[in-house]
């Protein structure tokens, strides 16, 4: 924040500090000049985020890019001017560059790959379409003050206070088709007509999604709350003079005026199913019908035989993908900034 | 405290190879001199000054005393337990200290790459197979001939074998195996005059019986992905021979090979008769089945069923177990899964001598007995070896291992890792459409994905 307000106006930032010095001589100079002190101050301010964010977004970031080009298992060092030789066993092909192999891999062969792009996609738009609405359906059914508001923001928020993993966990006893409550209450857990909710790949996707909505809308429903008790209470006076209706008030009034949380809680939305991972992980890993690019990266960057650079090449690939609604997004703030 | 403890069972057999050991590393004429030495370090408890000044006289010198560094994956209380027992006893004879790390199963699996590029434990857990070849490959594990030298007389071959690897090296000292076999309860195989089958048309005739008397006959579950690789490797073994599996293993036979695509089939044929919704249900709620005789027969490890009958204090003495039926009668039941477990040095250890003498201890009866002594599941390798606590199931483990020709390790243990993950994709993926026409497709997804892991 302070880095960012000197250098758009370093004239203003430096004027206030030497005042006490000497205000009539320094006034003059400083327009052009900084003091050394100013200098370090700013030196300080901007190095250091600058190498924060070099060291671990954009190292990283350029690192994972180069590695994907490459055939490398995470042992010794790589070669990075050797090509890779087909038909020769990996352990001595190791740490070559391949090329756009990986991603021809992942586009062609690899079974999970596809899989994994529309779960990624069917994700995101459950929680556009379904968990962020019905957040905001909670919140607004609250905010009136209905009979016992607080005992259901209590539940609702609940989940929003556990880990993802525990929430895997404790669905999982809902879920298991030998023993869970489902099958239990439906009489359907003997072999042959029991439900496999969590292993039939038509099903668990949409199991695990609705672990998902539970927690995400209760997620929104708190942002979008903390949204509607900041509304000035004057502009519902108003619109209820003009004779609107408690639906005309909402979206002609209400919503409008919350274009913050709005866009708050569309990056979160977008940022929580892209990352999406632990739900998924915890259920069954991350396969058969569950696949998710994050779950893939990590199954071939974390584990006993690395893919690094399969895994490298993913992990540009979901980073492509975040990047279409994050551009979008930083091009509509810029382009209201700039407007205004 | 270690001494106190393993004093009143062992004390016998657990000097007996101290002397040995300790001798035959030291000249003839300063032996006597570093032998009492080294016992009475070890009555003082921790001293390890004393010993460090006399490392000058002998290569032994650095055993006494010293302290090794023993990274554990044996995270579950039970094995936990035992496996503190197997380092007391370790540290008792060798008078080298043990420090144990252990860490999460799992995660020590997933982290194994990093953790042995980095600041490495002396030694380590793992497994026998490619697996160790694998690492061993890398250069992250040192060869340990020498220890084997000594201790090989204890082994058969065929433990050395899976203790060797591809530069003819050995890397590991074996623990223990398991058998993977065909679970059942002896009582209701008696009430409902159920007989062992032997062959695949018995194996079959006696699942659609169980069918109809109401019973689940194979009690089965994938929810991890890994415990139907079992059964692929069995059924491939039967029908294909050893030789065979262990070539597709390495990728040397194609995977769209007919002799895979007839494992699949008959796979395919006792489906029906598999417990429905394999995928979404874990391994131990299979065993409950078993346990609750809601299912008739149960194809997996013994340390995974025996040991699940004994966390669930079921009724263990009930429990029996039949080799796979032979479908090929050129093979016969002469293979198995038995996945070995072990111990391998680490190329960063830092107290080599000592944790060379640590695995020279492990490689001997009384400490595998030691470890058996609180493992009611395993077997241990070492000829002849004789463990007063065995039960029913442990004997006959024995017994059936030692008339297998070969045993196979697992397919996760004896292929590349890659290759096991993208089979429990496409094996699940059979599970849930076992048709002949999804099998071609599997098969030719997983040589396409085998072409790109293997070279």
């Amino acid at each position: 924040m302070s880095s960012a307000s000197q250098v758009r106006n370093p004239a203003a930032a430096t004027t206030t500090g030497p005042q006490k010095e000497g205000p009539v001589r320094r006034r003059r100079r400083g327009v052009r000049t900084l003091s050394t002190r100013d200098r370090v101050v700013v030196a300080l301010l901007l190095g250091i985020p600058l190498l924060l964010d070099l060291a671990f977004v954009w190292f990283p970031a350029i690192g994972t890019l180069l590695l994907s080009f490459t055939k490398w298992n995470g042992v010794g060092s790589l070669h990075p001017t050797t090509t890779c030789k087909p038909n020769l066993p990996s352990i001595l092909n190791n740490g070559c560059v391949y090329g756009i192999q990986n991603y021809h891999q992942a586009v062609t062969i690899s079974p999970e790959f596809w899989p994994a792009v529309r779960h990624n996609l069917i994700w995101l738009a459950v929680f556009v379409l379904i968990a962020t609405p019905l957040g905001m359906l909670f919140a607004v059914v609250i905010d009136r003050g209905i009979k016992g508001s607080r005992m259901y923001q209590s539940i609702l928020f609940l989940p929003v206070m556990l880990s993802l993993a525990l929430i895997g966990i404790i669905w999982e006893f809902v879920y298991s088709q030998d023993y869970g409550l489902i099958n239990t209450v439906i009489g359907r857990n003997h072999n042959g007509n029991s439900i496999d909710w969590l292993g039939n790949p038509h099903l668990n996707l949409w199991a695990v999604l609705l672990e998902a909505t539970w927690r995400q809308a209760g997620y929104v429903m708190v942002l979008y709350l903390a949204g509607l008790k900041a509304v000035d209470p004057t502009l519902r006076e108003a619109a209820l003079v003009d004779g609107a209706n408690a639906w005309q008030t909402f979206w002609r009034v209400i919503f409008p005026v919350m274009r913050p949380i709005n866009i708050v809680i569309m990056v979160v939305t977008v940022i929580e199913s892209l990352r999406a991972f632990d739900l998924v992980y915890i259920t069954n890993k991350g396969i058969n019908g569950l696949e998710l690019l994050s779950v893939l990266v990590t199954s071939n960057i974390v584990g006993e035989t690395q893919r690094v650079g399969f895994g490298s090449a993913l992990g540009v690939v979901l980073l492509l993908i975040s990047l279409v609604p994050i551009s979008i997004f930083l091009y509509q703030t810029f382009r209201r900034e700039e407007s205004q | 405290m270690s001494d106190v403890e393993s004093s009143g069972s062992s004390t016998e057999t657990g000097l007996s190879p101290t002397r040995r050991n300790l001798l035959r590393g030291v000249a003839a004429g300063a032996g006597l001199a570093v032998v009492s030495g080294g016992l009475l370090t070890a009555c003082g408890g921790s001293d390890d000054k004393k010993d460090s000044s006399s490392t000058s006289s002998g290569g032994t010198g650095k055993v006494a005393g010293a302290t090794v560094t023993f990274g554990s994956n044996y995270s579950d209380p039970a094995v936990k337990s035992a496996f503190a027992a197997l380092t007391t006893a370790a540290t008792a004879s060798t008078k080298a200290q043990v420090k144990i790390n252990t860490v999460d199963h799992n995660t020590f699996q997933q982290n194994i790459t990093s953790y042995l590029q980095g600041t490495p434990d002396d030694l380590f857990t793992w497994f026998a197979g490619y697996r160790m070849q694998y690492f061993a490959a890398q250069g992250l594990a040192q060869p340990i001939d020498d220890v084997w030298e000594k201790i090989g007389g204890n082994f058969s071959a065929a433990a050395k074998k899976l203790s060797t690897g591809i530069d003819g090296h050995q890397y590991l000292v074996p623990i223990y195996n398991y058998p993977w076999v065909v679970f059942y309860n002896k009582s209701q195989f008696a009430s409902k005059g159920y007989a062992v089958p032997t062959t695949w048309d018995e194996y079959v005739a006696l699942a659609k019986k169980m069918k109809a008397d109401g019973i689940i006959p194979i009690a089965f579950a994938d929810k991890d992905g890994w415990p139907a690789l079992g059964t692929f490797d069995i059924l491939n073994m039967r029908i294909n021979g050893y030789d065979y599996h262990a070539k597709l293993m390495k990728h040397e036979v194609p995977w769209t090979d007919q002799g895979v695509h007839t494992v699949f089939q008959h796979w395919a044929e006792i489906m029906p008769y598999m417990q429905s919704g394999a995928n979404g249900r874990i391994w131990q709620d299979s065993a409950k089945a078993l346990e609750e005789k809601k299912a008739g027969m149960m194809f997996q490890g013994t340390n995974q069923v025996a040991a699940q009958y004994v966390t669930d204090k079921a009724d263990l003495d009930d429990l029996d177990f039949f080799t796979f039926p032979a479908i090929n009668p050129q093979w016969g039941q002469d293979y198995m899964d038995a996945p070995t477990d072990g111990f391998m040095l680490s190329k960063k250890a830092k107290n080599v001598d000592a944790a060379k003498a640590i695995l020279e201890y492990i490689g001997t009866g009384p400490a595998e007995a030691e470890y058996l002594k609180t493992d009611q599941w395993d077997v241990g390798l070492v000829n002849g070896l004789q463990v007063p606590t065995y039960n029913a199931i442990q004997k006959k483990s024995v017994q059936e291992i030692a008339k297998c020709k070969a045993v196979a390790q697992f397919m996760d243990r004896d292929a590349d890792p890659a290759m096991a993950d993208a089979m429990i994709a496409i094996i699940q993926k059979f599970i849930d459409d076992p048709s002949t026409g999804n099998i071609a497709a599997l098969q030719k997804s997983a040589e396409s994905q085998a072409k790109a892991i293997y070279s």
